[in-house]
């Protein structure tokens, strides 16, 4: 990438400083923050009451049912778990790999990351029937001196989502205390002390650095084992049951892809909503708009040879469970589900083999929007078409999801939005430091 | 055991306990209910808390016996068994017995006498002249009914019957062909071939249990074979080798060329090729089995063709052999088969003064042109006694609730005449008044009690000394000696041609419904929910039409459609069902009831169709859509294998997989369950029986709809390329190699150290992994809160062995764990071994035909371990390596 | 007096005066700038690789915890026979046991780099002190720490002052 610098030329490193951290005090941008927190809102309204109404009368509000006793909470679950991964990557795999360019979009998509994982991690808990009792996936003895059951896929996905936070928050803070110090430099009064208290009395001393720098790349090349994990373990979740069109070897892979490739379909919508809206244009670039589209199509490509993939094994395999499941994902109840996604994920992305497209922020947004919308339909049908046929035609059902799980569904949007909103208001969106680092290396 | 019920009325601590729980409790007070239920400070004599007492008595299904041992825990009867000790029980059930606790317990029941009181009910019935009062009840058989009604006969009071699903025809067929009224057993057990032209003899009715154990019986020792001609599909069509579905209205023709072909009558024309050909078929397989087959033809038809099939059994010396006629075990009433007819007569002409309607709801069942309704309100004084306020009672001046038979003192004889002394297990909890005691105030006897009334019966008969006899008795639950006596009649040779119905038209086929029978357990909502064995449809009946019919009249299931016949028109939604002959509709009765009927049963009133003379066909039909759709709440929407017939039947490879998982020991027990499909007649007695033993709740119309019924066992039915029908009872597997065990991420579900599949309810936290994982989807999971919704009285009825699951709880069947526990505790305790058979599982314990065989796989001489050699024997999805203890013989399929 | 604290314009200034100071024999210097300077610890004496270590030893520590748990839970203490599966399922208990290894890997290095750092540590003399708030936006500074053996006001003064400093100020403690 040094060839091509990425940045916009007569930058310095007080102008990065006040464009960062000077966002929230832009009166248009103040008005815009505004109107997009009005917007999200009432969709954390809708949140709260599809909550209170799930913990009031029990899982029956949604449209689960046996035989398809997992609806759109397991599917939002994937689906927010995989956009988190992008953030993870970035900011992992490129600093590891020195790729300098991805120092103006790690913050915010690490941030993504938090969010997303987050939300994530509170559909497993909705969709309990006991969601109060959901520490019992600790080891901790209960009352019984019953353990968790530790060869379950679900005691993994507990285990990993857990780590995943809780390493992304890790992640996310380590590498925003400089920043945070250079915004308790630039307030005063309460901010001052809030900011300093983050900050944790950094100076920017030179051992400090050296010993933050160690730890920051340590912790990448443990947070980038997490992306492959974590994935695999949720596809374990499905994989590990005898179902048909779920019990393959394939999954793990196959999930692991699509999560990246929704994910940078976020990136880049969070990317040019952020570059529009806060006038980061000069930090975030059509450059990186750019790559951000290539990646794209490469992880959408990547996806497909999954999708191939599995449809393969199902044929190759030659039982009939699985290659009847085949066929209905094709042309059966749910087959809207499977074409949706076929469409939204692999047609847009075929613009972005040239270099307009990919140089155009509406068609790189819409692109972004087509496949995070069509990563969230294969989740569905991953998820639906598995369990609602699976070997006794006695126990055929179809499921309908009801008002309150797409309410929930908009609602952890909604708090998503708002929780990003609040990070962009009163956090460095994008890293300052390491834009000055980038462009030290430029010379 | 003691006799127990009799030793019941002298305990008056235990009767004041028992008083107080019931009227406290069932009246809605609850907290005041258990906190009278819990303290022994007094401990009454006969009861150990824990130790459920046994009772031996019967229920009640149209006036004949259902023998059973009842369950009863501190004072509140829970569970019924069959009788083992009656000979024509022998331990079995059918499913509305099973389901009689929640009928005694059912909050709709009425809760007082209207519109006074008691003693105002005697003052005004002693009032009434006896010349002028007429009696109206079901089928009779019991001993003390009959002897007060013809006491106050002889008073000059009539007495008249009536029964929905009556035996009008088969009396009728039975004066045609002997003479006089005479009921006919067949021993299907002895058979090598049963035709059956539109007789749903192994189907719901007061003689299923026996039935269907003689056809099981036969089955085991042989390959009888079951030929069926109908016009809708039926339990006994459904396990047939060889159906013909034909319209009710050319039946008559095929029962006559049988007849011809064995040289009785001649042949008429008009038979089509396929109606030939199995009336040829059937006609030799009766001819080459002289005195081994039964030809059997059921009410729809004519009785000259009922009667012609008695002189074809004679002829062919079946008669005496496997058909025996006996003395009629119901009292025949003076009007016979038109008694009903009579009594609207003479309502209807003013000249009744005062009518008894003793549990009965003739308003809703009286066939439509009789216009029962009418009728009654001419009558001055009207009298209902029943379970219900029902729409009878609403048209009565008096309504008087009638005790349930756990409540009851009576006697009742068995469909093969063997009588059962009905002793109650409980005070009548709302209020309600024992049959005999409400003759005997008519009589004039109003202080009578009814175990005297029923003693004064017996004693002539037991002789002396009468004490110990009559304990003996009860205890038994059995009165020796009192089958039914074979009559020595002769068919006579008379010709006998059927009048044949005219063609125009669609053909309405009338049935009872198999849940809710004629619409006397509509207001049970555990009978609502049962799914119907060939629709798996729930609190609705449909009008079943042939799909080829709905496919030409563009029918979707659930689109209503208009039927009209005889000048009146019913909207009812449509099903196709196949086995239906293509010009015909069945209706089922039963629905559409105006008053008790529960929220969200659906259905339509088949008897506004219905006509006296002709009551289970009428021809001339016509049908047309609505536009209008309903959704029907099925268990089961696809009832095709879909090309998969391996799951039903042994794969030619070695179809287990191998494992890399270790081999785990069963040292002590290994539980294991063999279904035979042979023998399955998906009759559901099975499922209410898993219902009643687990306290599994209803959920409800709009629940079932969602797929989430909760049923622990459900029988599924398939229809394959062939239209064959299959049975399956699907109970949980207990894998060895469980999935769903391993996708618990906190032990809910774990493995016993008797290979039962454990489900630890207080652990589970409600992921649904498990169900997720089970390629059997037996796991049922609580959605709702389940358990607070049924009705406050069912607390009543909860086994307290079994806990009752929380919301958000995965549940499933356990092999009915609280009853291996008590065997094996008691073997311990009397330090013996766990017999073979010593205890079995509520679901095998139930079934009438023994499909369900539970036991040790440990003990190399349990029926359950030989059956698992049979060559018939296979695992259900073996190849997913999942080792079921659930396995299955398959059915037999004759070439 | 806490130091002597000298700015500069670029980082290349501030490495060449760090280098020199730590050539004159300085040992209580420390740099500071608004991002890190690759090199710039290496110049003041930095050597240690403790973090690394720290980030190893609590991956595998996590790790070895996690799959001790899971085989005493469910070998030793609660055997429980789960879906007929040998009870040590050791390829299912491999992945809590990443999990949890990476999520204590990512904690000792977070953890260990702020305690090795001294932070949080608030009230450090430099971060009341005006001047040096540009040290996280765009000016690079040394400070010669007032304790340091070979410290002298002048002298050490004199020093920064041939290094180029754009700025020297004597920081109260």
């Amino acid at each position: 990438m040094a060839r091509h610098p990425i940045l916009p030329p007569r930058q310095d490193y007080a102008m990065v400083t006040a464009e960062v951290a000077d966002v929230a005090h832009n009166p248009v941008i103040r008005r815009r923050w505004w109107l997009a927190m009005a917007a999200a809102v009432p969709l954390v309204v809708a949140f709260l009451a599809s909550t209170g109404l799930l913990f009031w009368l029990g899982t029956g509000v949604w449209g689960i049912n046996i035989p398809v006793n997992w609806g759109l909470a397991i599917i939002n679950t994937v689906w927010w778990v995989g956009i988190g991964h992008a953030g993870t990557l970035i900011s992992s795999l490129l600093l590891l790999m020195g790729e300098g360019w991805r120092n103006s979009l790690n913050r915010f998509a690490e941030a993504m990351t938090l969010f997303a994982a987050t939300m994530a991690g509170l559909f497993p808990i909705l969709h309990l029937g006991r969601p109060e009792l959901f520490y019992w996936n600790f080891p901790i003895p209960s009352t019984f001196g019953v353990w968790p059951q530790f060869r379950s896929p679900l005691a993994w996905d507990f285990f990993s989502f857990v780590s995943y936070v809780l390493v992304s928050l890790a992640f996310w803070y380590v590498g925003m205390i400089p920043d945070l110090a250079t915004l308790r430099d630039r307030s005063t009064g309460a901010a001052k002390a809030v900011y300093g208290a983050l900050a944790l009395g950094w100076r920017g001393s030179a051992v400090h650095w050296a010993r933050w720098r160690q730890a920051y790349l340590g912790i990448a090349a443990a947070a980038f084992h997490l992306v492959i994990s974590v994935h695999s373990g949720v596809a374990m979740l499905f994989a590990g049951g005898p179902i048909p069109g779920w019990h393959t070897t394939i999954f793990p892979p196959y999930f692991v892809l699509g999560a990246v490739f929704s994910g940078f379909a976020v990136v880049i919508m969070l990317a040019i909503g952020l570059r529009t809206a806060f006038r980061l244009a000069p930090l975030i670039t059509m450059r990186h708009l750019d790559i951000l589209g290539r990646l794209l199509l490469a992880t959408g490509l990547l996806t497909l040879y999954a999708y191939l993939a599995d449809a393969f094994h199902a044929w190759y395999s030659g039982d009939s469970y699985e290659i009847r499941t085949l066929l209905d994902r094709v042309g059966g109840e749910y087959a809207w589900s499977a074409w949706t996604a076929v469409t939204l994920n692999f047609g847009a992305i075929q613009l972005l083999w040239w270099r307009r497209p990919r140089r155009s922020q509406a068609v790189l947004f819409l692109a972004g929007l087509s496949v995070a919308a069509g990563m969230w339909f294969e989740r569905y049908m991953l998820v639906v078409s598995g369990l609602y046929r699976d070997y006794l035609p006695s126990a055929w059902h179809t499921y309908d999801a009801t008002l309150w799980e797409w309410l929930l569904f908009a609602g952890t949007g909604g708090v998503f939005v708002v929780l990003f909103l609040l990070f962009a208001r009163w956090l460095p969106m994008v890293s300052i430091f390491e834009v000055k680092e980038e462009l030290e290396r430029r010379g | 055991m003691p006799a127990t019920g009799e030793a019941m009325n002298g305990t008056v601590s235990r009767r004041a306990v028992l008083k107080g729980l019931a009227a406290a409790g069932l009246a809605g007070c609850g907290d005041e209910a258990s906190r009278l239920s819990i303290p022994y400070a007094d401990q009454p004599e006969g009861i150990t808390p824990g130790v459920p007492a046994w009772y031996a008595t019967a229920m009640e299904f149209q006036g004949y016996a259902q023998p059973v041992l009842a369950e009863s825990h501190m004072g509140r009867p829970t569970k019924l068994e069959g009788n083992p000790d009656s000979p024509w029980a022998r331990g079995a059930t059918d499913a509305f017995t099973q389901a009689a606790c929640a009928i005694l317990y059912d909050p709709q029941r009425s809760l007082a006498i209207r519109p006074g009181d008691w003693a105002g009910f005697t003052r005004v019935v002693m009032g009434v002249p006896a010349g002028g009062l007429r009696i109206l009840t079901g089928t009779v058989t019991s001993p003390t009914l009959a002897r007060q009604l013809a006491a106050l006969t002889e008073a000059g009071a009539r007495w008249h019957v009536h029964e929905p699903v009556g035996r009008e025809t088969m009396m009728r067929a039975s004066r045609l062909a002997f003479g006089r009224v005479v009921d006919t057993h067949l021993l299907l057990e002895s058979c090598r071939v049963v035709v059956v032209v539109d007789d749903d003899l192994l189907g719901p009715g007061p003689d299923q249990v026996r039935r269907v154990r003689g056809w099981a019986e036969a089955r085991r020792h042989g390959q009888p074979r079951l030929m069926v001609a109908e016009p809708t599909l039926s339990t006994t069509g459904a396990v047939a080798q060889d159906r013909l579905a034909v319209a009710g209205r050319r039946l008559p023709l095929l029962v006559e060329a049988i007849a011809a072909e064995l040289g009785l009558g001649a042949r008429r024309p008009g038979l089509t090729e396929a109606e030939k050909d199995w009336a040829s078929a059937a006609a030799l397989a009766l001819g080459v089995n002289p005195g081994r087959g039964v030809l059997t033809v059921g009410a729809p038809l004519p009785a000259e063709s009922l009667a012609l099939a008695h002189a074809v059994n004679q002829a062919v010396g079946n008669t005496g052999r496997t058909v025996v006629h006996t003395e009629p075990v119901a009292v025949v009433p003076r009007d016979g088969e038109d008694s009903f007819r009579a009594l609207v007569e003479d309502m209807a002409a003013g000249s009744v003064e005062a009518v008894l309607i003793l549990d009965g709801n003739p308003v809703y069942t009286a066939p439509a042109d009789l216009d029962f309704r009418s009728a009654l309100v001419r009558v001055p004084l009207k009298i209902h006694a029943g379970l219900f306020d029902d729409e009878t009672a609403a048209l009565c001046d008096w309504h008087v609730p009638l005790a349930h038979a756990l409540e009851e003192w009576t006697d009742l004889r068995a469909p093969d005449g063997t009588a059962t002394i009905v002793q109650p297990l409980i005070d009548p909890v709302f209020g309600a008044r024992r049959r005999h005691e409400i003759l005997a105030a008519v009589m004039g006897e109003s202080g009578a009690e009814a175990r005297r009334i029923v003693m004064d019966t017996w004693r002539p008969f037991l002789g002396e000394p009468f004490e110990p006899l009559w304990r003996r008795v009860l205890h038994e639950g059995v009165v020796p000696g009192t089958e039914a006596q074979v009559a020595r009649v002769t068919a006579s040779a008379r010709r006998l041609a059927s009048p044949i119905a005219d063609a125009d038209g669609l053909e309405l086929v009338f049935r009872p419904d198999p849940t809710v029978w004629d619409g006397r357990y509509a207001p049970i909502a555990w009978l609502q929910e049962l799914p119907k064995p060939l629709t798996k449809l729930t609190w609705d009946a449909v009008a079943a039409i042939a799909p080829m019919l709905a496919a030409r009249l563009g029918i979707a299931d659930g689109d209503v459609v208009e039927i009209a016949a005889a000048g009146r028109t019913i909207t009812a939604p449509a099903w196709s069902l196949p086995g239906q002959a293509g010009d015909t509709v069945t209706l089922f009765l039963g629905y559409g009831r105006q008053r008790v009927a529960l929220p969200g049963a659906g259905g339509y009133d088949a008897y506004r169709l219905r006509l006296a003379d002709s009551p289970w066909v009428l021809g001339g039909a016509g049908l047309r859509r609505t536009g209008a759709h309903v959704e029907l709440a099925t268990t089961q929407p696809h009832r095709h294998l879909h090309g998969h017939e391996e799951l039903l039947s042994p794969q030619p490879e070695p179809a287990e997989p191998p494992s890399l998982y270790p081999d785990w020991d069963y040292p002590r027990f290994a539980w294991g369950m063999v279904i035979d499909l042979d023998l399955c007649v998906g009759c559901n007695a099975c499922v209410v029986a898993c219902q009643a033993e687990n306290n599994i709740p209803v959920v409800g119309k709009s629940e079932v709809a969602r797929g989430r019924e909760m049923h622990w066992l459900r029988v599924d039915v398939y229809h394959d390329d062939d239209g064959a029908t299959h049975f399956a009872p699907i109970p949980c597997m207990h894998c060895e190699k469980a999935p769903c065990e391993m996708g618990c991420p906190v032990n809910a579900t774990v493995h016993g150290p008797d290979g039962l599949n454990q489900m630890i309810y207080n652990r589970c936290i409600g992921t649904r992994t498990c169900s997720s994982y089970c390629p059997y989807k037996v796991r049922r999971f609580n959605f709702f809160d389940y358990a607070a919704i049924q009705p406050d009285t069912h607390r009543y009825l909860r086994n307290p062995d079994v806990t009752v699951r929380a919301n958000g709880v995965m549940e499933k069947c356990t092999y009915c764990v609280q009853r291996i526990r008590r065997a094996q505790i008691e073997a311990r305790a009397e330090e013996r071994p766990v017999a073979d058979g010593s205890f079995t599982t509520a679901c095998a314990q139930a079934c009438p035909s023994r499909a369900i065989v539970f036991g040790d796989l440990n003990d190399p001489r349990s029926r359950v371990a030989a059956l698992r050699g049979d060559p018939r024997h296979f695992a259900m999805l073996a190849h997913l390596g999942t080792r079921p203890r659930t396995t299955y013989l398959a059915r037999i399929r004759e070439s | 007096m806490f130091c002597l604290l000298a700015e500069f314009a670029t980082h290349h200034q501030l490495r060449e005066a760090a280098r020199a100071a730590h050539r004159d024999g300085y040992s209580r210097v420390d740099a500071y700038s608004p991002f890190p300077v690759e090199g710039l610890a290496e110049d003041l004496g930095f050597t240690e690789d403790r973090v690394p270590w720290l980030t190893f030893l609590g991956g595998v520590a996590g790790a070895a915890a996690t799959l001790f748990i899971q085989w005493w839970a469910n070998v030793v203490d609660y055997p429980i026979n789960v879906g007929g599966r040998p009870l040590a399922a050791w390829p299912a208990f491999l992945f809590p046991s990443f999990e949890v290894g990476t999520l204590w890997a990512v904690l000792a290095a977070a953890i260990g780099m702020l305690v090795m750092n001294g932070l949080p540590g608030g009230g450090h003399p430099l971060l009341r002190f005006e001047a040096f708030h540009l040290a996280t936006d765009d000016k690079f500074f040394l400070a010669i720490l007032a304790d340091d053996p070979r410290f002298d006001e002048a002298a050490t003064r004199r020093f920064l002052e041939d290094l180029g400093a754009e700025g020297i100020w004597e920081v109260p403690p």
